[in-house]
């Protein structure tokens, strides 16, 4: 019996392997790729800025004014990386953890702390926490229910291809979605149609309190990818030029008709889930120190000194630049009024039907009341 | 008597449950290592061990499709959905099998599974921690739906849950997980299911509510009794399928008039069942409209969520107009 389609699928190396180009001190191994400083001095900064941001954020919410987030430390090099492989007109369906693909996307600070903070500006106009994304900028917001977003992107990927479209769609989820169904389905569909679409996994060891081993019994996930026909790579997720050149071959697999690719990106989740979650109660300090070792930011510093793309001081600098700007960018965004009332009966149709005016003049009258009888709820 | 919070009294539950009965066993994400996210499940695994409280991989589907089968084969699954707002991935196996297999095997196999989640909102949630999607369970023949508003009933109906011959989906509202302590026994009892309590004794307008909005409602009957000495009765529904109409149609043959406070959205919302059921079969009781306090019909938003929520001022209104007819 012959083995339909082709041999290359099933090229289980990759799957299994581990894609490197700096090791976790920074050195260069084997075949680095030649890549213009600018870029390389880009992922740098956009790992930065991520990893402010970051800390902003979590501040925020410990100061009541974020309802929650979920870290990304740790995690700045597979969603800096993965989205330099896309040009502009490209579509990006993220999760909730990859606040460096927005800003690779052009999201600025300021936009990304709007949402957060649920301002006046918020683009989303007060929807769900820890979700971002902006039509400008092609970043279709995301589900909170894991791994809904994955067949969207197929969706989209397969709506370019019928359009004639040289579009390619990448999305974001982490080990945990692998379990559910929408990552099935949406692989599936990949494979079968030849779908332009890059799947991006930030395997992050946890989901939760579930460890990867417990998530699932096989030996990687990009693995997964090879019995739905969809090639399966399996990159140093804390390597942001390793994320970078695996996923452009991706991105130029899709643009030029070959279909998709699975990207397995391992990396590791620093921080708590999210600011409501306690990993104390579930993981050693001793892993997380390993970890904290290998964290993406640090290396690549050491890798551009060495390559000596970068000074000590030029680093101080950058990093002092964009403290201030981002800083400068939390103490606007906090003077910001907020959304009035009426916003949550707004945009659940194009027109509202009937009984939502009824709401609204009921949500109109109760404010009234409440006033009237100097109720406070909030 | 130990004065306990909710999780404190489902978790004692939980262990009393398991601890009597071998076939108990508790599955879902982060129920063991982590205890659950709310710590309902604490301690179980140092208990009864990896193989009874059982972490799972991420899948809703998996968890009680698979909950399923255990209960076929003649376990009692205590399935966790770790928040209600992610069961749809499941809804097919709920839906289509754990409702259905008695009547599709004609009485041959049951489900006696019980699938408990945090559910509702109060905690700035957003649009996926908040929901109250009580009335797709309702709507599903084969379900009895459970939705306790004290830690006493709270352990009382999760035991009942846990020995009921038929599948019960029992929804925990968060918001009220740590807030409300009392005095809950240290041994076994059931709070039966199907069966409403009496909250509050009053003459003149019933509310029928439950879960959280059994304490929004006694501060809007604290209110109008102060402000125009109207006295409300109020009656925690607990059960909300099978549910008992005959301590509603009991409190209308004294108030005649009748509102219903949930927070799931008010378009064939629970609300409408228990409106249209007294209006069908009891409308001599009444002595005007009956008035319904609702979540707004949007999806639950992350702003201004004590507004979208019925509040002390949207019950006044009802309870003014119902009076006031």
């Amino acid at each position: 019996m012959e083995v339909l389609g082709s041999r290359d699928i099933l090229n289980l190396d990759r799957a299994l392997g581990l894609y490197r180009v700096i090791d976790e001190d920074g050195n260069p191994v084997a075949g680095e790729p030649s890549l213009p400083d600018k870029l390389l001095l880009d992922m740098y900064t956009y790992m930065i800025r991520a990893r402010i941001l970051d800390g902003w954020l979590l501040k925020l919410q410990r100061m009541g004014r974020v309802a929650l987030h979920a870290p990304n430390k740790g995690q700045e090099a597979s969603a800096v990386g993965a989205t330099l492989a896309l040009k502009r007109e490209d579509w990006l369906f993220p999760s909730y953890r990859e606040l460096g693909a927005l800003l690779v996307r052009g999201m600025t600070e300021e936009e990304i702390l709007d949402r957060a903070l649920t301002t006046i500006d918020d683009p989303l106009k007060g929807s769900d926490f820890a979700i971002y994304g902006h039509r400008k900028y092609n970043i279709v917001p995301a589900p909170v229910p894991v791994a809904n977003q994955i067949p969207h992107a197929v969706g989209a990927a397969l709506a370019a291809k019928i359009m004639g479209d040289k579009i390619v769609t990448m999305t974001f989820f982490g080990d945990g979605s692998t379990s559910r169904g929408d990552f099935h389905a949406g692989l599936n569909f990949a494979g079968v149609f030849k779908a332009p679409v890059v799947f991006v996994n930030q395997n992050n060891q946890w989901a939760i309190s579930v460890p990867l081993k417990r998530q699932t019994a096989a030996p990687t996930i990009a693995v997964k990818g090879i019995a739905y026909g969809v090639p399966g790579i399996r990159v140093d997720g804390n390597d942001v030029i390793a994320v970078y050149t695996v996923a452009r071959e991706a991105v130029e697999r899709a643009r030029s008709g070959e279909g998709p690719t699975l990207i397995e990106a391992v990396t590791y989740r620093l921080g708590p889930h999210t600011t409501a979650d306690d990993p104390t109660r579930y993981r050693g300090e001793e892993e997380v120190k390993e970890w904290e070792r290998r964290e993406p930011l640090r290396r690549m510093r050491r890798y551009l000194i060495s390559r000596g793309l970068l000074t000590e001081e030029e680093d101080k600098a950058l990093w002092s630049e964009w403290e201030k700007r981002i800083e400068e960018t939390v103490v606007k965004v906090l003077e910001k009024p907020p959304l009035p009332p009426e916003v949550i009966l707004e945009d659940v149709y194009e027109e509202p039907p009937w009984n939502l005016k009824e709401q609204m003049k009921e949500l109109r009258e109760s404010i009234r009341l409440l006033k009237e009888l100097g109720i406070e709820l909030e | 008597m130990p004065v306990m919070n909710m999780v404190q009294a489902l978790n004692q539950a939980l262990r009393e449950e398991m601890a009597r009965d071998p076939r108990v066993v508790v599955l879902g994400e982060d129920v063991g290592r982590r205890g659950g996210v709310f710590l309902v499940t604490e301690g179980l695994i140092d208990e009864f061990g990896e193989m009874r409280v059982i972490d799972t991989p991420l899948s809703e589907m998996g968890i009680i499709g698979v909950a399923i089968g255990m209960a076929l084969y003649g376990l009692r699954p205590v399935a966790e959905i770790q928040f209600i707002d992610f069961v749809y991935e499941a809804f097919d196996q709920i839906v289509s099998n754990m409702a259905k297999i008695r009547y599709r095997t004609g009485g041959m196999y049951s489900v006696p599974m019980v699938l408990r989640s945090p559910c509702c909102g109060g905690i700035r949630g957003g649009m996926h921690h908040s929901q109250s999607p009580e009335a797709y369970f309702m709507h599903t023949a084969g379900l009895i739906t459970v939705m306790p508003s004290t830690p006493y009933d709270a352990k009382g109906l999760l035991k009942a849950s846990i020995r009921s011959n038929d599948p019960v989906i029992f929804l925990e509202p968060k918001s009220i997980y740590r807030t409300i302590k009392e005095e809950v026994p240290d041994r076994d009892y059931t709070v039966p299911l199907g069966k409403a309590r009496l909250v509050r004794e009053g003459n003149d307008v019933t509310i029928v509510t439950w879960g959280a909005m059994v304490y929004q409602s006694l501060e809007a009957a604290k209110l109008v009794e102060e402000k125009h000495g109207w006295s409300v009765e109020v009656i925690d529904l607990r059960t909300l399928f099978p549910y008992d109409k005959d301590a509603i149609i009991e409190s209308l043959e004294k108030t005649e008039r009748l509102v219903i406070v949930h927070e799931a959205p008010k378009t064939a919302g629970p609300g409408a069942e228990i409106a249209a059921y007294i209006a069908e079969n009891h409308i001599e009781l009444l002595r005007g409209p009956i008035a319904r306090v609702t979540g707004f019909d949007t999806p639950f938003p992350l702003v201004h969520e004590k507004l979208y929520m019925p509040n002390i001022a949207r019950i006044y209104m009802a309870l003014k107009k119902v009076m006031q007819y």
